[in-house]
């Protein structure tokens, strides 16, 4: 049975926000383990530019919360070094967008040194980094490029959608012997200097507690249409939802939560029981994240299907930066609901 | 220097180069009558180090085995010298199970925890993770030290240049190694590179720098002392450019038309003979022996290999994640 409760879980009242809920778990873990220490850029006294490490410096001091130079090459190196002699870093790559400047340090050594060494050199650390639009950033700072990240082997890579998962995955990600690309969305982090969300404050129990890597969360249970997606656009599916309900279209809505290991389980269950199929993602459409959803459906048995699978993505462009253009081309409720109408009709 | 560290650089780099013209051997034996680069008992790409032998000699000998090395794609020297295992050396090398990657690996990929050692094959890119190693020896309390190893035309590289910067902020415990072999591949350093020496470079890093000019393994021996003395006591990083020779190709079937050095080379090793005879620390019956000794260990590790199984097909996806 896929349906891993997230925020139902939860019986306590206490809410925070995604932020929050990210440094509680890191924090948590500092507590626990000594040779955890956290690195980047502005991850000091400014606590990270999307709040991802507020108030760590002032409780674990310089020593293991370090401001790195803009050198994300020599530092990515220097986590996976590190974590190869026994600590465990947790790197932030400010804006996913930057991978450019640093990839060769992350997929062809951080991701393959398990492999190469016969799985006798271990890297436990995790990378943490900010995607997604909505806020006008233009092209080079509002990419989701996940699939890149799960299309390369030897990274385990998650993405949480609330509080609630953000916490519990942190902790399993810190916990993991393997690099766990950890992909938190600027839209969910729950920041004032952003426009407010409500799905960015949600319950977050107090004690530790893990996220299993690689099991999705049915967010809503529906018989008609079952919507794959993850992250921000898991809010996007679940108003749409809401909307569809009103035209009398039942949908189910698996938030994905880990890319690597890929739960598809989860998603033949739910098609076996829709038969309908729509992917939604904020990353580009073709090579990547939709294409691979629908391909295992696909390769198990098309027959699970009662209609073609509809695919709703950013088409192949660079982000745009004016606010109607950007809109035009993320995931939104809007453009959801057209979508799953498409899929009925 | 005393006789016995003097015989000991001659006997490193004897050892090494024993090794690598058992490679050449073996990696050309069935490579006939077509030239095939992927087919064969050492299957691939093949960078040997003969010549280089004196950077790896004389950084080495003041390391044990809990210091740490980054080496590049061409790493058999600084393994053999770091005391790396000939016989899971070479299985990696021949692809075997038994090897140090379990044939994952290859020849540009050899991880050996028990020593500290890795390499990479892309250029430079070796040296960010030295610094993570130095930081995790900083933060665990130890004084071991890790070496960074490129060539001059990696001196070129971002990754070079950033990693140069993070540990001098730092005061990281690193070494940073360049082997100026003149050519990167087949473009020679003055087309590469603007200026002469690399130890400009480190100054401009706030660390001390120098060029060693002739190749020289007590040369090597005597600035690779002071910097891992001072990278040990914690005063932060050094360079050290040894400007060295490659005496074969970049790699094995480069045919080297671009070469015009090819006549002038100086082989190093039976230069360092020459001069341990003059100065009567070495006899004609020593070098002798000595070439005995490296050869028998060296058919010892390939007789492991060869007869070693190769990896099965059906755990081709192990080991991806721990």
């Amino acid at each position: 049975m896929v349906l891993t409760g997230t925020q139902s879980e939860s019986i306590t009242a206490r809410k925070l926000t995604t932020a929050k809920a990210m440094v509680e778990a890191i924090s948590q873990e500092m507590e626990r383990d000594p040779s955890i220490f956290v690195m980047g850029e502005d991850v000091g006294s400014y606590g990270g530019i999307f709040s991802s490490t507020a108030g760590l410096l002032e409780k674990f001091g310089p020593q293991r919360i370090l401001d790195t130079p803009i050198s994300e090459t020599a530092f990515m190196g220097l986590a996976t070094g590190a974590a190869v002699e026994g600590m465990r870093p947790i790197v932030e790559l400010m804006f996913v967008d930057f991978f450019g400047v640093c990839m060769d340090q992350i997929y062809n050594h951080m991701a393959k040194i398990h492999y190469e060494s016969g799985g006798n050199v271990k890297v436990p650390l995790v990378l943490m980094t900010a995607v997604g639009g909505g806020y006008s950033d233009g092209a080079q700072h509002s990419q989701c490029l996940w699939g890149i990240f799960a299309h390369l082997p030897g990274m385990k890579v998650v993405v949480p959608s609330n509080p609630y998962d953000a916490k519990g995955l942190m902790i399993s990600a810190i916990r993991d012997d393997n690099p766990v690309i950890y992909m938190f969305h600027k839209g969910v982090m729950g920041l004032p200097w952003m426009a407010k969300n409500p799905h960015s404050l949600g319950p977050v129990p107090e004690k530790p507690y893990e996220v299993p890597i690689g099991r999705a969360a049915i967010v809503r249970t529906g018989n008609d249409l079952t919507i794959v997606t993850l992250s921000m656009a898991v809010h996007h599916a679940l108003d749409a939802a809401e909307e569809l309900t009103k035209q009398g279209i039942d949908s189910e809505i698996i938030d994905l939560r880990s890319l690597v290991p890929l739960d598809r389980e989860a998603v033949l269950e739910s098609v076996a029981k829709t038969g309908r199929l729509l992917v939604v993602d904020e990353d580009y459409q073709s090579f990547g994240l939709t294409g691979e959803i629908t391909a295992v459906v696909a390769e198990k048995d098309p027959r699970l299907l009662k209609a073609p699978v509809s695919r709703l993505a950013i088409p192949d462009i660079p982000i745009p930066y004016s606010r109607t253009l950007e809109y035009a081309v993320l995931p939104t409720a809007e453009r959801i609901v057209a979508a799953a109408k498409r899929v009925m009709a | 220097m005393d006789n016995e560290t003097r015989l000991g650089l001659y006997k490193t780099m004897v050892l090494s180069r024993s090794f690598e013209e058992a490679i050449l051997r073996d990696y050309h034996a069935d490579k006939k009558p077509v030239w095939d680069i992927g087919a064969g008992l050492i299957p691939g790409e093949m960078h040997l180090s003969a010549g280089q032998e004196p950077v790896a000699a004389g950084v080495c000998a003041h390391l044990t085995s809990d210091d740490a090395i980054s080496s590049t794609h061409r790493p058999h020297h600084f393994a053999i010298a770091h005391g790396m295992d000939l016989r899971l050396l070479a299985s990696e090398i021949f692809g075997r199970e038994t090897g140090l990657g379990k044939g994952r690996g290859g020849h540009m990929h050899l991880f050996d925890p028990t020593i500290h050692f890795s390499c990479s094959g892309i250029v430079a890119e070796g040296y960010p993770s030295a610094l993570g190693v130095a930081f995790a020896f900083q933060r665990q309390g130890k004084d071991s030290v890790a070496i960074a190893v490129t060539g001059e035309g990696g001196a070129n590289q971002g990754a070079f240049h950033e990693s140069l910067n993070l540990a001098a902020l730092w005061k990281l415990p690193v070494v940073f190694v360049i082997e100026d072999n003149d050519w990167a591949i087949s473009v020679p350093r003055d087309a590469s590179t603007a200026i002469r020496s690399n130890a400009v470079r480190a100054t401009s890093y706030g660390m001390r720098g120098v060029r060693i000019q002739d190749n020289s393994v007590e040369g090597v021996w005597d600035a690779a002392k002071t910097a891992i003395e001072k990278a040990r006591a914690g005063e932060g990083p050094s360079l050290i450019e040894v400007h060295t020779v490659r005496l074969w190709g970049h790699f094995e079937g480069d045919a080297q038309a671009y070469r015009n050095d090819l006549d002038s080379l100086i082989d190093p090793i039976p230069a360092y003979a020459n001069q341990l005879e003059s100065d009567g620390v070495l006899s004609p019956e020593m070098v002798e022996s000595i070439a005995q000794d490296a050869k028998s260990r060296v058919e010892d590790a390939f007789d492991f290999a060869k007869s070693s199984p190769l990896p099965s097909a059906a755990e081709v996806e192990r080991y991806v994640f721990a």
